[in-house]
């Protein structure tokens, strides 16, 4: 038989029970889509979190107090006092380091900010005036927080566009008002510019004060969060980290490089983290997805025999007008597959569009993975003839005679 | 007329076992059946008729025995081999029928060329054919649950000529039928043996069976009687 006519004629006998057949399509509907969609999301997210990641420089370097080892004996990353601003200090001016453009020694915090009735919780940035050359951070208007600022422990502030419109609203000018944070009062004297940035890692989120005021007079800490270090080119950032983890191993009097009390790293490290975080909660989340294609699957097989009950006079008579086994097999295949097949294009066109509403709700750019789809048809393909294998060797081992008595 | 035997069966019989309980449906049963005859096998319900149409129709084998159709012995092939002698030397027509349903009087008709692997048009043009001679011209496009039981059976008989078979076997052909319309299609079949057909039909009602030339009557899985025109037949009468 030409295979469009059987394609045709399976066809045909699927439309006869309609509702039977969009039900037994709806789970494999189901899981494409929510396979495709959470690939393309994984896909997307991660996409976004890495040109964010670059957009800050590729010849980054971040110095964190705590090691990044395994076990529990360490501690988090982050979660130590041991950076200095001494540490910073003598990383500029050391000799050992030849590699080290700009150094720029940070201290943050969360903190709840108050300006008139208005307050929200945001990150506050103990910075020098380096940090706006080494993370790139433009001002729209005033000024960041000058070297003078530093010094004199003055009470400024700048804050990023989304800390303006949570306390002054869009319109306003916050530009000479006060805000309150820790009880101490500061003066905007800046905006940066938007940077963009969603949920944890919202780079318009922040106020900026200086180092001094943020580690004497809001938190009263004598350490570092971080030392963000900016080489003189990419092609040295290997030597950069060598040279400046000597140094501060030297400067701690640790003798073994694998005690260290602080952890340097570049923003490639920082993106193959990332990645891998978000590759692994993208396959866990497809995995959930990919047992819910396996359940649609098995709905699959189970209308495939019951259909085979039913027609089990009509198999008889085909036999008996000479159908071979293969014949027989290959109708029920193809009625199987063309349901798993059309549950691929109506599932990955419903992943497609969910997962662009979804970008579009969580701010990430929308992006279709094509290997994703190409993967959902070819897997539709597959459980068709997996899950539909059964039900037609069943019915192409039906007898004639026993088959044509069937009532 | 040259006399050609189309089917022989030798001594052919066929035991059921459903676990220990041996059922024998059929004992020794041989018969010669020439090209061109009009069969009758007759018999009472349980006798084993419908058993050894099944065996003469290709759709089960003996247990023991030979059976040669058309000089080929065919009671040891194999599920698909036996199809293809379905397929191209059997023309089937059931009591219920057993059209496609939902399917046109045309696409049932043309069901048996499409596993033969005949090409399209070839397909239409003999389906088409065969429905004409059989009266139903203006009815090919008509789904099968539309057309009446004798209508039905007409397109039964339309589908099972086509591959131009050496038998046309028919298992009770009028049993679902009103009486107007079982006298249509035995005259039907009188004129398809007129042609030089060669029919076999099982049924259990006499004056249906006296339609054919022969009828052989069957009780608890052997001959009783088989006569041509009324006589009895020598050739079996010299066996038993």
């Amino acid at each position: 038989m030409e295979s469009k006519e059987a394609i045709f004629e399976s066809f045909g006998a699927l439309m006869i029970n309609k509702m039977r057949t969009s039900l037994a399509i709806l789970g494999i509907i189901i899981g494409i889509a929510s396979v495709i969609a959470l690939i393309s999301l994984g896909q997307s997210s991660q996409k976004s979190i890495e040109s964010r990641i670059e957009s800050l420089g590729s010849n980054l370097l971040t110095v964190r107090p705590g090691a990044m080892r395994e076990g529990a004996v360490r501690g988090a990353v982050g979660g130590r006092t041991s950076l200095t601003w001494d540490d910073a200090k003598e990383i500029a001016v050391s000799s050992q380091v030849t590699t080290i453009s700009k150094v720029s020694p940070e201290f943050s915090e969360r903190s709840q900010v108050v300006a008139g009735g208005n307050n929200t919780n945001t990150q506050i940035i103990g910075a020098t005036p380096v940090y706006a050359e080494v993370h790139k951070v433009n001002i729209t208007s005033g000024n960041f927080i000058s070297q003078n600022d530093v010094d004199s422990m003055a009470k400024v502030a700048v804050l990023g566009p989304q800390v303006v419109t949570d306390l002054f609203g869009d319109s306003a000018n916050p530009i000479g008002q006060t805000i309150r944070v820790n009880s101490q009062m500061l003066t905007v004297v800046g905006i940066t510019e938007a940077k963009g940035g969603t949920g944890f890692n919202n780079q318009d989120d922040i106020v900026y004060v200086p180092l001094t005021t943020a580690q004497k007079q809001l938190f009263g800490a004598n350490y570092l969060n971080t030392i963000s270090l900016e080489a003189k080119s990419s092609d040295v950032m290997v030597q950069a980290q060598n040279e400046v983890g000597y140094l501060l191993l030297a400067r701690h009097h640790l003798s073994d490089p694998t005690n260290a009390d602080f952890s340097i790293m570049s923003q490639q490290d920082l993106i193959n983290t990332v990645s891998s975080a978000t590759g692994t909660f993208t396959a866990l989340l497809s995995g959930i997805a990919a047992i819910s294609l396996l359940v649609g699957g098995i709905g699959i097989m189970n209308i495939m025999l019951v259909t085979v009950t039913e027609r089990t006079r009509e198999i008889g008579l085909r036999k008996a007008l000479g159908a071979k086994k293969k014949i027989i097999i290959n109708q029920f295949l193809t009625e199987a597959v063309i349901l798993t097949f059309s549950g691929g294009i109506i599932g990955s066109l419903l992943g497609v569009i969910a997962s662009y509403f979804i970008a579009k709700i969580i701010t990430v750019d929308f992006t279709i993975s094509l290997p994703a789809i190409i993967l959902a048809f070819f897997v539709s393909g597959v459980i068709g003839i997996v899950f539909g294998w059964y039900p037609a060797k069943k019915a192409s081992d039906l007898q004639p005679i026993e088959a044509l008595r069937y009532e | 007329m040259k006399k050609t035997t189309i089917i022989q069966t030798k001594n052919i019989s066929k035991v059921y076992k459903t676990g220990e309980v041996e059922t024998v449906a059929l004992s020794n049963v041989s018969i010669n059946i020439e090209k061109g005859e009009f069969v009758a096998i007759m018999g009472p319900s349980g006798s084993g008729k419908s058993t050894l149409m099944h065996i003469l129709g290709a759709l089960d084998l003996p247990s023991s025995g030979d059976y040669l159709l058309d000089g080929k012995n065919i009671s040891r092939l194999s599920e698909d081999e036996l199809a293809d002698i379905r397929n191209r030397q059997i023309g089937f027509v059931f009591q219920a029928f057993n059209l496609l349903p939902r399917t046109t009087a045309l696409k049932n008709v043309m069901l048996p060329m499409i596993y033969a692997g005949i090409d399209k048009e070839e397909r239409l043009k003999k389906a088409k054919k065969y429905l004409e001679m059989l009266g139903l011209k203006d009815r090919m496009e008509h789904s099968s649950n539309q057309l009446s039981g004798g209508q039905q059976q007409r397109v039964a008989i339309a589908r099972a000529l086509v591959m131009d078979p050496a038998i046309l076997l028919a298992d009770e052909p009028t049993g679902n039928i009103a009486s107007v319309q079982a006298e249509e299609i035995m005259a039907i079949f009188q004129e398809l043996n007129d042609k030089g057909n060669t029919i076999i039909m099982i049924t259990h009602e006499s004056d249906i069976a006296h339609h054919a030339k022969r009828i052989i009557l069957i009780r608890d899985g052997k001959i009783v009687t088989d006569e041509v025109n009324g006589k009895q037949n020598k050739v079996i009468r010299k066996n038993r």
